[in-house]
């Protein structure tokens, strides 16, 4: 494992691309920290973003998770163009004649997401202990790890999300039309949803939704506006209902956790019945 | 002698095309084998299916006689197909060190190597920067890392200049004295003629001779020889020499003698002289391979 990974970093390191992407990305994700500096102070409206409760423990998790995943495009565009740069310069034949398997080379791009799945959560876990320990009206132990489960479903969702644009990367060839594919999958996905809630009218529409791929990452971590209270107060005064189950649901994990087994798999069995 | 590759029965199907026909041969150690076909004759997917870069149809081959997996094999060999591939923004040095850690070899060799196909100089320029020729030097460098025991190399002088084509054709003579065992695939039948001792045929997919270079010719060429004597006396010694099929007289004093088997020269010489027959003129005009390939693809 150690030694596909070291050539797989090994390419990372000496493409400009990679490298630029991925620090871009890390610098991005250090922005969701500069949110708490955000702070006016006109008159007699003062605002300050840290003291609206987005960096209270347990809320921290919810928030920084799921603030943090949209950025998950800059990993996606790192893993995709490896793949696509590994056929355009012919260098994927070259590593398999040099004695690289078609499986050892599928699992080297699998082990390079997990690895950088696992740097960005762990720099995302620091930063909102950080953030947390700095800004939070809480501070207990007990209250801090609470909700931490949300950490655990951001590596999967990265994980996934990545496996997902590996797999595309594999069976297209192409970087935009394999970055294509991400929007039409996530239209068919829609497409879907919205016949099996009005055009067949069922119930129980996102029971069979939240199998789908791109649906059921999104699931993993559900939007954490509704949680703060400044919204939660807004709401009842409007008399609208806002609770809703934003947990990290098992089933979804299994899902997810499936989808990315299926995704690695297929990506290894398009590759060894391709001649190249 | 150790096998080094079987091919078992290879075949190879692709939409509407049969580009490899049920073919079957060994590669023994030290031995030089040229890959011999014109444009089409399935000589690079042959290549490329030995290599696991294609997925064979049917049939089966067996590296070092079967006592490693195919890929573990590759690690064992080195192999340059078609064109070079390497990364564009990598320099020599970063390529090599590549090829290193996917074969688990050593890197001190790496220097060494660059040194010897006379890319020091250049080593750590980003490979989108070579020239072709440079770029093929390179791949030969990185096919010679890990010290091969087979030497696999498909048209290794495509695109190359005159003296980029003697360079390379320099190397490989001089990796072949070194005992390496080589597979040569390559349109140039004078190189193949020269450096191989070995012939594989493909024509449309299909293996059309498989055996030594000497065994290939139907006729070794002739001799031509100025001389001034009796008729009885030249028709007695010609035929009595072992090597001489048949003889014709061209002109006066010139006789042409097909030759059955290659002949030394000077031993020719010298049988006629104590024989009493002193020539004026010898010139021995061997038979060319090309002519023999294409004789055999017209067959």
């Amino acid at each position: 494992m150690l030694r596909l990974l070291n050539i797989e970093l090994f390419k990372i390191k000496n493409s400009k691309a990679s490298k630029v992407l991925i620090i871009m990305y890390f610098a991005l994700l250090s922005m969701v920290a500069l949110l708490s500096v955000i702070k006016f102070d006109i008159g007699p409206i003062q605002f300050h973003l840290a003291k609206q409760g987005i960096y209270n423990f347990p809320y921290i998790w919810h928030f920084n998770t799921y603030m943090a995943s949209i950025l998950k495009i800059f990993l996606l565009l790192v893993v995709v163009s490896l793949m696509i740069s590994e056929y355009t310069n012919r260098t994927l034949k070259q590593n398999l004649i040099d004695g690289l398997s078609k499986k050892e080379l599928i699992l080297s791009k699998f082990y390079t997401i997990v690895l950088l799945s696992l740097a960005s959560t762990v720099f995302i876990f620091v930063m909102s202990l950080i953030l947390g320990l700095v800004y939070s009206d809480y501070n207990e132990l007990s209250i801090i790890v609470t909700d931490l489960e949300f950490i655990l479903a951001y590596f999967i969702k990265h994980v996934a999300f990545l496996t997902l644009g590996l797999f595309l990367a594999v069976l297209i060839r192409k970087s935009a039309f394999a970055l294509g594919a991400f929007i039409v999958l996530s239209i068919v996905e829609g497409i879907f949803t919205a016949i099996l809630r009005w055009s067949l009218k069922l119930e129980n529409w996102d029971t069979i939704s939240q199998f789908f791929p791109i649906n059921s990452m999104a699931n993993l971590i559900v939007q954490p506006i509704q949680r703060l209270d400044a919204v939660k107060t807004l709401s009842k005064q409007a008399g609208i209902d806002t609770a809703y189950d934003y947990g990290v649901g098992p089933l979804n994990v299994i899902v997810v956790i499936a989808w990315t087994s299926l995704f690695v798999y297929f990506s290894y069995k398009i590759l060894k019945r391709r001649d190249l | 002698m150790e096998k080094i590759l079987e091919i078992k029965n290879l075949d190879k199907r692709y939409s509407g095309v049969h580009a490899v026909k049920d073919c079957s041969f060994t590669l023994e150690k030290g031995n030089i084998y040229g890959l011999l076909g014109p444009n089409g004759s399935g000589k690079s997917t042959m290549l490329g299916m030995v290599l696991n870069v294609i997925n064979p149809s049917s049939g089966s081959f067996e590296w070092f006689d079967g006592k490693v997996s195919s890929h573990d094999a590759l690690k064992r060999i080195g192999a340059i197909i078609e064109s070079p591939n390497f990364y564009p923004q990598m320099s020599a040095v970063k390529n090599l060190q590549l090829v290193c850690k996917i074969k688990e070899i050593d890197e001190s060799n790496i220097d060494n190597i660059i040194e010897q196909v006379h890319l020091t100089k250049f080593k750590h320029y980003p490979f989108a920067n070579y020239s072709l020729g440079m770029k093929q030097r390179l791949a030969i460098a990185s096919a010679l890392l890990n010290k091969p025991e087979i030497l696999i190399l498909d048209e290794p002088t495509n695109g190359l200049d005159p003296q980029g084509i003697h360079d390379i054709r320099k190397l490989i003579t001089d990796i072949a004295k070194g005992g390496t065992t080589i597979l040569l695939a390559s349109h140039l039948l004078d190189e193949v003629e020269k450096i191989c001792d070995h012939l594989i045929v493909l024509r449309s997919g299909q293996m059309i001779y498989e055996g030594k270079v000497d065994e290939i010719f139907t006729n070794h060429g002739c001799i031509e020889v100025i001389v001034n004597a009796d008729n009885t006396k030249l028709n007695e010694l010609f035929t009595g020499y072992d090597g001489v099929n048949s003889f014709e007289q061209t002109s006066e004093n010139n006789y042409k003698l097909e030759l059955n088997k290659e002949i030394n020269t000077a031993d020719f010489n010298s049988y006629m002289f104590k024989n009493g027959i002193a020539l004026s003129g010898f010139i021995y005009k061997k038979e060319k391979l090309e002519e023999q390939f294409l004789k055999l693809l017209k067959n």
